[in-house]
Protein backbone atom coordinates (compact mmCIF):
# COMPACT_ATOMS: atom_id res chain seq x y z
CA UNK A 1 0.00 0.00 0.00
CA UNK A 2 1.48 3.22 -1.26
CA UNK A 3 0.44 6.62 -0.27
CA UNK A 4 1.13 9.61 -2.39
CA UNK A 5 1.95 13.23 -1.74
CA UNK A 6 -2.01 14.04 -2.40
CA UNK A 7 -3.26 11.23 0.35
CA UNK A 8 -0.50 12.54 3.37
CA UNK A 9 -2.30 16.08 2.27
CA UNK A 10 -5.93 15.13 2.70
CA UNK A 11 -5.05 12.85 5.64
CA UNK A 12 -3.33 16.02 7.25
CA UNK A 13 -5.99 18.43 6.49
CA UNK A 14 -8.25 15.74 8.17
CA UNK A 15 -6.09 15.93 11.42
CA UNK A 16 -5.78 19.79 11.28
CA UNK A 17 -1.73 19.38 11.09
CA UNK A 18 0.64 21.63 9.53
CA UNK A 19 3.17 19.76 7.64
CA UNK A 20 5.95 21.71 5.75
CA UNK A 21 5.60 21.40 1.63
CA UNK A 22 9.24 20.20 1.65
CA UNK A 23 8.75 17.48 4.31
CA UNK A 24 5.62 15.82 2.59
CA UNK A 25 7.72 12.95 0.52
CA UNK A 26 9.29 11.78 3.63
CA UNK A 27 6.04 11.68 5.12
CA UNK A 28 4.55 10.02 1.94
CA UNK A 29 7.26 7.21 2.21
CA UNK A 30 7.13 6.94 5.83
CA UNK A 31 3.70 5.98 5.98
CA UNK A 32 4.06 3.83 3.33
CA UNK A 33 6.30 1.37 4.82
CA UNK A 34 4.16 1.58 8.17
CA UNK A 35 0.85 0.31 6.17
CA UNK A 36 3.34 -2.02 3.94
CA UNK A 37 4.20 -3.94 7.82
CA UNK A 38 0.12 -3.85 8.43
CA UNK A 39 -0.55 -6.20 5.37
CA UNK A 40 0.53 -8.88 7.49
CA UNK A 41 -2.91 -8.42 9.17
CA UNK A 42 -4.19 -10.13 6.38
CA UNK A 43 -2.98 -13.21 6.84
CA UNK A 44 -5.16 -13.73 9.39
CA UNK A 45 -8.72 -15.30 9.45
CA UNK A 46 -10.80 -12.92 11.86
CA UNK A 47 -14.61 -13.89 10.72
CA UNK A 48 -15.84 -14.89 13.73
CA UNK A 49 -13.57 -12.91 16.46
CA UNK A 50 -15.05 -10.22 18.32
CA UNK A 51 -12.99 -6.69 18.44
CA UNK A 52 -11.58 -6.08 21.70
CA UNK A 53 -11.86 -2.25 22.14
CA UNK A 54 -10.13 -2.42 26.11
CA UNK A 55 -7.83 -5.18 28.14
CA UNK A 56 -10.74 -5.58 30.78
CA UNK A 57 -13.74 -5.39 28.51
CA UNK A 58 -15.26 -2.96 31.11
CA UNK A 59 -18.29 -1.52 30.43
CA UNK A 60 -18.43 2.41 31.07
CA UNK A 61 -19.33 3.08 34.60
CA UNK A 62 -21.69 5.18 36.18
CA UNK A 63 -21.92 7.67 39.36
CA UNK A 64 -24.00 9.76 41.27
CA UNK A 65 -25.05 12.83 39.22
CA UNK A 66 -23.56 14.92 42.46
CA UNK A 67 -21.80 18.29 42.49
CA UNK A 68 -17.95 17.71 43.02
CA UNK A 69 -16.07 20.68 41.98
CA UNK A 70 -16.38 24.45 41.78
CA UNK A 71 -15.85 26.68 39.84
CA UNK A 72 -12.46 27.75 38.97
CA UNK A 73 -12.63 29.36 35.58
CA UNK A 74 -9.86 31.94 36.38
CA UNK A 75 -7.53 29.39 37.94
CA UNK A 76 -8.26 26.96 34.68
CA UNK A 77 -7.73 29.66 32.27
CA UNK A 78 -4.43 30.85 33.90
CA UNK A 79 -2.71 28.77 31.15
CA UNK A 80 -4.79 29.92 28.24
CA UNK A 81 -3.02 31.46 25.39
CA UNK A 82 -5.61 34.38 25.28
CA UNK A 83 -8.72 35.10 26.91
CA UNK A 84 -10.59 38.08 28.31
CA UNK A 85 -13.85 38.23 30.11
CA UNK A 86 -13.42 34.95 30.73
CA UNK A 87 -13.60 33.99 27.40
CA UNK A 88 -11.47 32.14 25.56
CA UNK A 89 -10.15 34.19 22.45
CA UNK A 90 -9.40 33.14 18.84
CA UNK A 91 -9.90 34.78 15.20
CA UNK A 92 -12.51 36.10 14.19
CA UNK A 93 -14.77 33.55 12.68
CA UNK A 94 -17.96 35.62 11.58
CA UNK A 95 -17.68 38.77 10.26
CA UNK B 1 23.38 8.09 50.37
CA UNK B 2 23.08 7.54 47.10
CA UNK B 3 23.55 4.21 46.32
CA UNK B 4 20.98 3.32 49.08
CA UNK B 5 17.68 2.03 48.14
CA UNK B 6 14.20 3.50 49.71
CA UNK B 7 13.94 0.64 52.30
CA UNK B 8 17.26 1.50 53.72
CA UNK B 9 16.56 5.37 53.22
CA UNK B 10 13.23 4.97 54.80
CA UNK B 11 15.08 3.23 57.79
CA UNK B 12 18.12 5.62 58.18
CA UNK B 13 15.46 8.47 58.06
CA UNK B 14 13.66 7.10 61.32
CA UNK B 15 17.02 6.29 62.86
CA UNK B 16 18.37 9.78 62.19
CA UNK B 17 21.03 9.23 60.51
CA UNK B 18 20.34 12.30 57.98
CA UNK B 19 17.75 14.17 57.54
CA UNK B 20 15.45 14.24 54.18
CA UNK B 21 16.57 18.10 53.99
CA UNK B 22 19.91 16.69 53.71
CA UNK B 23 19.36 13.65 51.38
CA UNK B 24 17.25 15.76 48.96
CA UNK B 25 20.36 18.62 48.67
CA UNK B 26 22.42 15.44 47.96
CA UNK B 27 20.32 14.04 45.24
CA UNK B 28 19.40 17.71 44.15
CA UNK B 29 23.34 18.40 43.70
CA UNK B 30 24.07 14.96 42.06
CA UNK B 31 21.51 15.99 39.70
CA UNK B 32 23.06 19.53 39.14
CA UNK B 33 26.96 17.60 38.68
CA UNK B 34 25.29 15.03 35.89
CA UNK B 35 23.64 17.24 33.55
CA UNK B 36 25.12 15.74 30.58
CA UNK B 37 23.03 12.86 30.43
CA UNK B 38 19.89 15.38 30.54
CA UNK B 39 17.60 13.29 32.13
CA UNK B 40 15.42 15.98 33.74
CA UNK B 41 13.41 18.76 31.96
CA UNK B 42 12.70 20.60 35.18
CA UNK B 43 14.22 20.14 38.61
CA UNK B 44 12.24 21.69 41.25
CA UNK B 45 14.56 22.74 43.71
CA UNK B 46 12.34 24.97 46.06
CA UNK B 47 9.80 22.96 46.12
CA UNK B 48 11.50 19.70 46.94
CA UNK B 49 13.37 21.24 49.83
CA UNK B 50 10.04 22.75 50.85
CA UNK B 51 8.63 19.43 50.74
CA UNK B 52 11.70 17.94 52.42
CA UNK B 53 11.21 20.10 55.49
CA UNK B 54 7.87 19.18 56.01
CA UNK B 55 8.69 15.56 56.01
CA UNK B 56 11.69 16.28 58.82
CA UNK B 57 8.82 17.66 60.88
CA UNK B 58 6.54 14.91 59.92
CA UNK B 59 9.33 12.32 61.01
CA UNK B 60 10.09 13.92 64.20
CA UNK B 61 6.47 13.59 65.49
CA UNK B 62 6.24 10.07 64.15
CA UNK B 63 3.98 7.79 62.66
CA UNK B 64 4.55 9.76 59.16
CA UNK B 65 4.33 7.25 55.85
CA UNK B 66 6.65 4.83 54.84
CA UNK B 67 8.14 7.24 51.37
CA UNK B 68 8.16 10.75 54.15
CA UNK B 69 11.17 12.38 52.93
CA UNK B 70 12.19 10.55 49.69
CA UNK B 71 13.12 11.80 46.78
CA UNK B 72 10.88 10.61 43.78
CA UNK B 73 11.15 11.67 40.38
CA UNK B 74 8.15 12.09 38.22
CA UNK B 75 7.96 10.94 34.55
CA UNK B 76 7.22 14.44 33.10
CA UNK B 77 3.80 13.08 31.51
CA UNK B 78 2.26 13.25 34.95
CA UNK B 79 0.81 16.74 35.84
CA UNK B 80 1.91 18.69 38.03
CA UNK B 81 0.04 21.88 40.08
CA UNK B 82 2.92 24.62 40.09
CA UNK B 83 5.81 23.09 37.98
CA UNK B 84 5.98 23.06 34.09
CA UNK B 85 4.48 19.53 32.67
CA UNK B 86 6.07 19.26 28.98
CA UNK B 87 5.31 15.77 28.35
CA UNK B 88 8.88 15.97 26.34
CA UNK B 89 6.97 18.31 23.99
CA UNK B 90 7.10 21.81 22.39
CA UNK B 91 3.55 22.16 22.39
CA UNK B 92 3.23 22.28 26.58
CA UNK B 93 6.97 23.79 26.69
CA UNK B 94 4.49 26.72 28.56
CA UNK B 95 1.93 24.68 29.97
CA UNK B 96 1.81 24.89 34.31
CA UNK B 97 -1.13 22.08 35.02
CA UNK B 98 -3.75 23.67 37.03
CA UNK B 99 -3.81 20.36 39.20
CA UNK B 100 -2.52 16.98 39.97
CA UNK B 101 -2.47 13.75 38.47
CA UNK B 102 -3.88 11.06 40.99
CA UNK B 103 -0.31 9.64 41.35
CA UNK B 104 1.62 12.81 42.24
CA UNK B 105 -1.44 13.50 44.75
CA UNK B 106 -0.88 10.05 45.97
CA UNK B 107 3.04 10.53 46.48
CA UNK B 108 2.19 13.76 48.12
CA UNK B 109 -0.22 11.75 50.40
CA UNK B 110 2.35 9.78 51.13
CA UNK B 111 5.28 12.04 51.86
CA UNK B 112 7.64 11.70 49.42
CA UNK B 113 9.47 14.97 47.94
CA UNK B 114 9.56 15.60 43.93
CA UNK B 115 12.98 16.88 43.00
CA UNK B 116 11.96 17.15 39.04
CA UNK B 117 10.43 16.03 36.14
CA UNK B 118 12.30 13.51 33.85
CA UNK B 119 12.83 13.76 30.54
CA UNK B 120 10.95 11.45 27.92
CA UNK B 121 9.91 10.47 24.03
CA UNK B 122 7.55 13.48 23.38
CA UNK B 123 4.30 12.42 24.31
CA UNK B 124 5.71 8.89 24.84
CA UNK B 125 5.89 7.97 21.62
CA UNK B 126 9.24 6.41 21.09
CA UNK B 127 12.23 4.04 21.94
CA UNK B 128 15.21 6.03 22.21
CA UNK B 129 14.19 9.81 24.07
CA UNK B 130 15.26 11.10 20.79
CA UNK B 131 12.14 12.34 20.08
CA UNK B 132 11.75 14.66 23.13
CA UNK B 133 12.01 18.54 22.56
CA UNK B 134 14.71 18.61 25.30
CA UNK B 135 16.92 16.08 23.38
CA UNK B 136 18.39 12.87 23.65
CA UNK B 137 18.81 11.39 26.86
CA UNK B 138 22.25 9.63 27.36
CA UNK B 139 22.46 6.22 29.02
CA UNK B 140 24.97 6.09 32.11
CA UNK B 141 26.21 3.12 30.40
CA UNK B 142 27.79 4.44 27.79
CA UNK B 143 27.13 8.10 27.11
CA UNK B 144 26.95 7.86 23.26
CA UNK B 145 24.22 5.07 23.72
CA UNK B 146 20.47 6.02 24.34
CA UNK B 147 18.80 5.43 27.47
CA UNK B 148 15.78 3.65 25.57
CA UNK B 149 12.57 5.13 25.58
CA UNK B 150 9.99 6.50 26.03
CA UNK B 151 10.67 6.80 30.42
CA UNK B 152 14.32 7.37 28.71
CA UNK B 153 14.58 10.13 32.02
CA UNK B 154 14.01 8.23 34.38
CA UNK B 155 15.56 5.23 33.80
CA UNK B 156 18.98 6.93 33.25
CA UNK B 157 18.55 8.93 36.55
CA UNK B 158 17.57 5.83 38.58
CA UNK B 159 20.33 4.09 37.23
CA UNK B 160 22.97 7.01 37.65
CA UNK B 161 21.79 7.66 41.39
CA UNK B 162 20.11 10.62 40.39
CA UNK B 163 17.35 10.03 42.24
CA UNK B 164 16.63 6.79 44.30
CA UNK B 165 13.68 6.26 41.75
CA UNK B 166 11.17 7.42 39.33
CA UNK B 167 7.52 7.09 37.81
CA UNK B 168 7.11 5.43 34.42
CA UNK B 169 4.73 5.14 32.27
CA UNK B 170 4.15 1.71 29.46
CA UNK B 171 2.09 2.00 26.30
CA UNK B 172 4.20 -0.62 24.43
CA UNK B 173 7.39 -1.01 26.76
CA UNK B 174 8.00 2.54 27.89
CA UNK B 175 9.05 1.06 31.47
CA UNK B 176 10.20 -1.95 30.82
CA UNK B 177 12.87 -1.33 27.67
CA UNK B 178 14.52 1.52 29.34
CA UNK B 179 14.90 -0.42 32.64
CA UNK B 180 16.47 -3.13 30.29
CA UNK B 181 18.89 -1.00 28.50
CA UNK B 182 20.02 0.65 32.20
CA UNK B 183 20.18 -1.97 34.22
CA UNK B 184 17.38 -1.26 36.53
CA UNK B 185 13.92 -2.84 37.72
CA UNK B 186 11.09 -1.16 36.30
CA UNK B 187 7.45 -2.68 36.41
CA UNK B 188 4.42 -2.04 34.39
CA UNK B 189 1.27 -2.83 36.15
CA UNK B 190 -2.08 -4.74 34.98
CA UNK B 191 -3.99 -2.08 32.98
CA UNK B 192 -6.19 -0.12 35.44
CA UNK B 193 -4.50 -0.87 38.34
CA UNK B 194 -2.66 2.48 38.79
CA UNK B 195 -4.76 5.98 37.93
CA UNK B 196 -4.42 7.54 34.56
CA UNK B 197 -6.12 10.74 36.14
CA UNK B 198 -3.68 13.71 34.91
CA UNK B 199 -1.14 11.57 33.32
CA UNK B 200 -1.08 13.12 29.78
CA UNK B 201 -2.98 10.43 27.07
CA UNK B 202 -1.45 8.57 24.27
CA UNK B 203 -3.21 5.59 23.73
CA UNK B 204 -5.83 5.33 26.46
CA UNK B 205 -6.14 1.71 26.10
CA UNK B 206 -3.16 0.81 26.78
CA UNK B 207 -1.31 3.20 29.01
CA UNK B 208 -0.05 2.27 32.97
CA UNK B 209 1.88 4.00 35.31
CA UNK B 210 4.48 2.10 37.05
CA UNK B 211 7.44 2.42 39.24
CA UNK B 212 11.29 2.39 38.16
CA UNK B 213 13.02 1.49 40.47
CA UNK B 214 17.11 -0.28 41.67
CA UNK B 215 15.48 -3.19 43.02
CA UNK B 216 11.25 -4.94 43.57
CA UNK B 217 11.56 -4.72 47.20
CA UNK B 218 11.67 -0.76 46.11
CA UNK B 219 8.87 -1.57 43.44
CA UNK B 220 6.60 -3.14 45.97
CA UNK B 221 7.25 -0.18 47.86
CA UNK B 222 6.16 2.70 44.93
CA UNK B 223 3.35 0.32 43.71
CA UNK B 224 1.76 -0.13 47.02
CA UNK B 225 1.81 3.60 46.83
CA UNK B 226 0.52 4.23 43.29
CA UNK B 227 -1.68 1.64 42.82
CA UNK B 228 -5.64 1.82 43.82
CA UNK B 229 -9.05 2.83 42.55
CA UNK B 230 -9.91 6.44 41.08
CA UNK B 231 -13.08 7.55 40.53
CA UNK B 232 -11.70 10.61 38.20
CA UNK B 233 -10.38 7.20 35.92
CA UNK B 234 -13.18 5.62 34.20
CA UNK B 235 -11.28 2.77 33.55
CA UNK B 236 -9.52 2.12 36.79
CA UNK B 237 -10.30 -1.25 38.38
CA UNK B 238 -12.29 -0.87 41.69
CA UNK B 239 -10.23 -3.90 43.30
CA UNK B 240 -8.55 -4.38 46.12
CA UNK B 241 -4.54 -2.99 46.79
CA UNK B 242 -2.97 -6.48 48.32
CA UNK B 243 0.18 -5.88 50.25
CA UNK B 244 2.80 -5.94 47.58
CA UNK B 245 5.78 -6.40 50.04
CA UNK B 246 4.20 -9.65 51.69
CA UNK B 247 4.58 -12.37 49.31
CA UNK B 248 8.29 -11.33 48.47
CA UNK B 249 10.09 -13.70 50.23
CA UNK B 250 7.50 -16.88 49.46
CA UNK B 251 9.62 -19.98 47.93
CA UNK B 252 9.94 -20.53 44.08
CA UNK B 253 9.82 -24.34 44.55
CA UNK B 254 7.39 -25.46 41.80
CA UNK B 255 7.16 -22.33 40.12
CA UNK B 256 6.25 -22.88 36.74
CA UNK B 257 7.62 -20.89 34.36
CA UNK B 258 6.03 -20.73 31.13
CA UNK B 259 8.66 -19.85 28.14
CA UNK B 260 6.85 -18.52 24.50
CA UNK B 261 9.03 -20.08 22.23
CA UNK B 262 8.16 -17.17 19.88
CA UNK B 263 10.74 -15.16 22.47
CA UNK B 264 13.40 -17.33 21.35
CA UNK B 265 13.09 -17.60 17.64
CA UNK B 266 16.37 -17.22 15.42
CA UNK B 267 15.30 -13.34 15.21
CA UNK B 268 17.01 -12.71 18.59
CA UNK B 269 20.13 -12.00 19.33
CA UNK B 270 22.13 -14.82 20.43
CA UNK B 271 24.75 -12.63 23.36
CA UNK B 272 20.87 -11.42 24.60
CA UNK B 273 19.53 -15.20 24.18
CA UNK B 274 22.30 -16.19 26.40
CA UNK B 275 21.82 -13.73 29.29
CA UNK B 276 17.73 -14.73 29.20
CA UNK B 277 18.68 -18.33 29.26
CA UNK B 278 21.30 -18.43 31.69
CA UNK B 279 18.54 -16.20 33.98
CA UNK B 280 15.93 -18.57 33.83
CA UNK B 281 19.07 -21.12 34.91
CA UNK B 282 19.17 -19.64 37.69
CA UNK B 283 15.08 -19.79 38.50
CA UNK B 284 15.39 -23.66 37.97
CA UNK B 285 18.38 -23.36 40.90
CA UNK B 286 15.56 -21.49 42.88
CA UNK B 287 12.99 -24.84 42.37
CA UNK B 288 11.34 -23.49 38.99
CA UNK B 289 9.87 -25.93 36.31
CA UNK B 290 10.01 -24.66 33.01
CA UNK B 291 7.37 -25.26 30.33
CA UNK B 292 7.03 -24.61 26.79
CA UNK B 293 4.17 -22.38 25.93
CA UNK B 294 3.16 -20.40 22.69
CA UNK B 295 2.43 -17.46 21.15
CA UNK B 296 1.22 -18.01 17.81
CA UNK B 297 -0.20 -14.48 17.30
CA UNK B 298 2.82 -12.80 18.61
CA UNK B 299 4.50 -11.08 15.27
CA UNK B 300 0.90 -9.77 14.63
CA UNK B 301 1.30 -7.19 17.61
CA UNK B 302 3.84 -4.69 15.89
CA UNK B 303 1.14 -3.92 13.09
CA UNK B 304 -1.60 -4.32 15.24
CA UNK B 305 -0.12 -1.74 17.83
CA UNK B 306 0.34 0.61 15.39
CA UNK B 307 -3.00 0.62 14.03
CA UNK B 308 -4.42 1.18 17.42
CA UNK B 309 -2.19 3.03 19.37
CA UNK B 310 -2.00 5.82 16.63
CA UNK B 311 -5.68 5.86 15.93
CA UNK B 312 -6.12 6.33 19.65
CA UNK B 313 -3.66 9.01 19.72
CA UNK B 314 -4.94 10.52 16.68
CA UNK B 315 -8.28 10.96 18.85
CA UNK B 316 -6.19 11.91 21.80
CA UNK B 317 -4.21 14.70 20.75
CA UNK B 318 -6.67 16.40 18.57
CA UNK B 319 -7.28 18.17 22.16
CA UNK B 320 -3.84 20.39 21.78
CA UNK B 321 -5.64 23.09 19.37
CA UNK B 322 -3.94 26.41 20.44
CA UNK B 323 -7.14 27.58 22.03
CA UNK B 324 -7.09 26.62 25.79
CA UNK B 325 -3.77 25.92 26.75
CA UNK B 326 0.13 25.01 24.90
CA UNK B 327 1.66 26.57 21.91
CA UNK B 328 -0.43 29.11 19.69
CA UNK B 329 1.20 29.96 16.73
CA UNK B 330 1.81 33.73 16.06
CA UNK B 331 -0.86 35.64 13.91
CA UNK B 332 -2.78 33.13 12.95
CA UNK B 333 -4.98 34.54 9.97
CA UNK B 334 -8.51 32.83 10.83
CA UNK B 335 -9.63 29.98 13.13
CA UNK B 336 -7.57 26.93 10.58
CA UNK B 337 -4.90 28.67 10.69
CA UNK B 338 -4.81 28.74 13.95
CA UNK B 339 -5.30 25.06 14.37
CA UNK B 340 -3.50 23.72 11.77
CA UNK B 341 -0.07 26.32 12.56
CA UNK B 342 -0.07 25.54 15.95
CA UNK B 343 -0.01 21.84 15.58
CA UNK B 344 2.26 22.29 12.92
CA UNK B 345 4.90 24.13 15.19
CA UNK B 346 3.82 22.21 17.92
CA UNK B 347 4.35 18.56 17.34
CA UNK B 348 7.56 17.20 16.27
CA UNK B 349 7.95 14.51 13.76
CA UNK B 350 7.49 11.65 15.30
CA UNK B 351 4.57 12.80 16.73
CA UNK B 352 2.88 14.12 13.35
CA UNK B 353 3.72 10.28 11.91
CA UNK B 354 1.59 8.82 14.03
CA UNK B 355 -0.94 11.17 14.25
CA UNK B 356 -1.39 11.02 10.22
CA UNK B 357 -1.10 7.08 10.89
CA UNK B 358 -4.40 7.25 13.10
CA UNK B 359 -6.52 9.87 11.22
CA UNK B 360 -5.36 7.61 8.28
CA UNK B 361 -6.64 4.21 9.98
CA UNK B 362 -9.78 5.92 11.59
CA UNK B 363 -11.06 7.46 8.12
CA UNK B 364 -13.91 6.45 6.03
CA UNK B 365 -13.25 3.72 4.18
CA UNK B 366 -10.61 2.62 5.85
CA UNK B 367 -11.65 1.78 9.53
CA UNK B 368 -12.90 -1.97 8.66
CA UNK B 369 -9.66 -2.53 7.40
CA UNK B 370 -7.62 -1.47 9.94
CA UNK B 371 -8.43 -0.21 12.95
CA UNK B 372 -11.20 -3.04 13.23
CA UNK B 373 -9.18 -6.17 12.08
CA UNK B 374 -6.48 -4.99 14.22
CA UNK B 375 -8.83 -4.88 17.49
CA UNK B 376 -9.90 -8.59 16.23
CA UNK B 377 -6.28 -9.46 16.04
CA UNK B 378 -5.88 -7.64 19.49
CA UNK B 379 -8.18 -10.10 20.52
CA UNK B 380 -6.19 -13.18 19.38
CA UNK B 381 -3.09 -12.03 20.92
CA UNK B 382 -4.80 -11.22 24.43
CA UNK B 383 -6.47 -15.42 24.48
CA UNK B 384 -3.37 -16.55 22.97
CA UNK B 385 -1.48 -14.82 26.08
CA UNK B 386 -4.55 -16.36 28.57
CA UNK B 387 -3.90 -19.66 27.28
CA UNK B 388 -0.08 -19.57 28.16
CA UNK B 389 -0.63 -18.22 31.67
CA UNK B 390 -2.98 -21.22 31.94
CA UNK B 391 -0.10 -23.31 31.47
CA UNK B 392 2.40 -21.24 33.58
CA UNK B 393 2.36 -19.19 36.84
CA UNK B 394 4.65 -16.99 34.94
CA UNK B 395 6.17 -16.21 31.31
CA UNK B 396 10.01 -15.15 30.49
CA UNK B 397 11.92 -13.91 28.03
CA UNK B 398 13.79 -11.51 26.84
CA UNK B 399 12.61 -7.63 26.59
CA UNK B 400 14.25 -6.40 23.95
CA UNK B 401 16.39 -7.26 20.94
CA UNK B 402 18.81 -5.65 21.83
CA UNK B 403 20.83 -3.70 24.27
CA UNK B 404 20.94 0.27 24.22
CA UNK B 405 22.00 1.40 20.55
CA UNK B 406 23.83 4.73 19.68
CA UNK B 407 22.53 7.94 19.80
CA UNK B 408 21.67 9.01 16.02
CA UNK B 409 21.78 5.22 14.97
CA UNK B 410 18.30 4.31 14.33
CA UNK B 411 16.53 7.37 13.95
CA UNK B 412 16.13 7.61 10.19
CA UNK B 413 14.19 4.56 10.49
CA UNK B 414 10.68 4.50 12.19
CA UNK B 415 10.12 0.88 11.19
CA UNK B 416 13.49 -0.33 13.10
CA UNK B 417 12.63 1.62 16.02
CA UNK B 418 9.32 0.19 15.94
CA UNK B 419 10.08 -3.77 15.11
CA UNK B 420 12.39 -3.07 18.38
CA UNK B 421 9.07 -3.33 20.94
CA UNK B 422 8.16 -7.00 19.41
CA UNK B 423 8.63 -8.45 22.92
CA UNK B 424 6.75 -5.66 24.82
CA UNK B 425 3.44 -4.45 23.31
CA UNK B 426 1.62 -8.04 23.19
CA UNK B 427 1.64 -7.61 26.61
CA UNK B 428 -0.30 -4.35 26.21
CA UNK B 429 -2.17 -5.19 24.29
CA UNK B 430 -3.38 -7.89 26.13
CA UNK B 431 -3.73 -5.53 29.46
CA UNK B 432 -1.38 -7.93 31.64
CA UNK B 433 1.77 -6.99 34.01
CA UNK B 434 5.28 -7.35 33.22
CA UNK B 435 8.42 -6.57 34.54
CA UNK B 436 12.04 -6.01 33.67
CA UNK B 437 14.79 -7.39 36.03
CA UNK B 438 18.42 -6.96 35.60
CA UNK B 439 20.07 -9.86 33.96
CA UNK B 440 23.57 -9.36 32.96
CA UNK B 441 25.62 -7.52 30.36
CA UNK B 442 26.28 -7.63 26.75
CA UNK B 443 29.46 -5.59 25.84
CA UNK B 444 28.95 -3.53 29.42
CA UNK B 445 25.40 -2.61 28.42
CA UNK B 446 22.87 -3.59 30.44
CA UNK B 447 20.01 -6.58 29.50
CA UNK B 448 17.01 -7.35 31.56
CA UNK B 449 14.57 -10.27 31.67
CA UNK B 450 11.33 -9.88 30.99
CA UNK B 451 8.76 -11.55 33.66
CA UNK B 452 4.91 -11.81 32.63
CA UNK B 453 2.03 -12.75 35.06
CA UNK B 454 -1.62 -12.88 34.89
CA UNK B 455 -3.82 -10.25 35.27
CA UNK B 456 -3.30 -8.23 38.67
CA UNK B 457 -1.06 -10.66 39.82
CA UNK B 458 1.68 -7.99 40.53
CA UNK B 459 2.56 -9.70 43.81
CA UNK B 460 4.03 -12.67 42.22
CA UNK B 461 5.95 -10.96 39.69
CA UNK B 462 7.59 -8.68 42.62
CA UNK B 463 8.04 -12.49 44.24
CA UNK B 464 9.77 -13.47 41.81
CA UNK B 465 12.08 -10.49 40.81
CA UNK B 466 12.91 -10.48 44.66
CA UNK B 467 14.09 -14.59 44.96
CA UNK B 468 16.30 -13.45 41.86
CA UNK B 469 17.44 -10.79 43.30
CA UNK B 470 18.30 -12.70 46.64
CA UNK B 471 20.84 -15.03 44.44
CA UNK B 472 22.55 -12.43 42.04
CA UNK B 473 23.67 -9.08 42.03
CA UNK B 474 23.47 -7.76 38.12
CA UNK B 475 21.09 -5.25 39.64
CA UNK B 476 23.29 -3.92 42.02
CA UNK B 477 25.91 -3.10 39.27
CA UNK B 478 26.52 1.07 38.91
CA UNK B 479 27.83 2.30 35.81
CA UNK B 480 30.96 3.80 36.12
CA UNK B 481 31.63 7.39 36.93
CA UNK B 482 28.14 7.24 39.05
CA UNK B 483 29.25 5.38 41.89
Amino acid sequence: MSLTADDVKKIAYLARLGIDQQDIGDYAKDLSNILDLMTSMDELDTGAVQPMAHPMDQTQRLRADEVAETNQREHFQACAPQVENGLYLVPKVID
Amino acid sequence: MHNKTIAEIARDLRNKQYSSVELTRHFLDRIQQHQELNAFVSVADEHALGQAEAADKALAAGDAPLLTGIPIGQKDIFCTRGIKTSCGSKMLDNFESPYDATVVEKFKQNGAVMPGKLNMDEFAMGSSNETSFYGAVRNPWNVDCVPGGSSGGSAAAVAARLVPAATGTDTGGSIRQPSSLCGITGLKPTYGRVSRYGMIAFASSLDQAGPMTRNAEDAAILLQAMAGFDGKDSTSVEQDVPDYRAELNNSLQGLKIGIPKEFFSSDLNADIAAVVNSAIAEYQKLGAELVEVSIPSLNQSIPVYYVIAPAECSANLSRFDGVRFGYRCENPQDLADLYTRSRGEGFGAEVKRRILMGTYALSAGYYDAYYLKAQKIRRMISEDFKKALSQADVLMGPVSPSTAFGIGEKTGDPIEMYLSDIYTIGVNLAGLPGMSVPAGFVDNKPVGLQIIGDYFAESRLLNVAHQFQQVTDWHQQIPQGFE
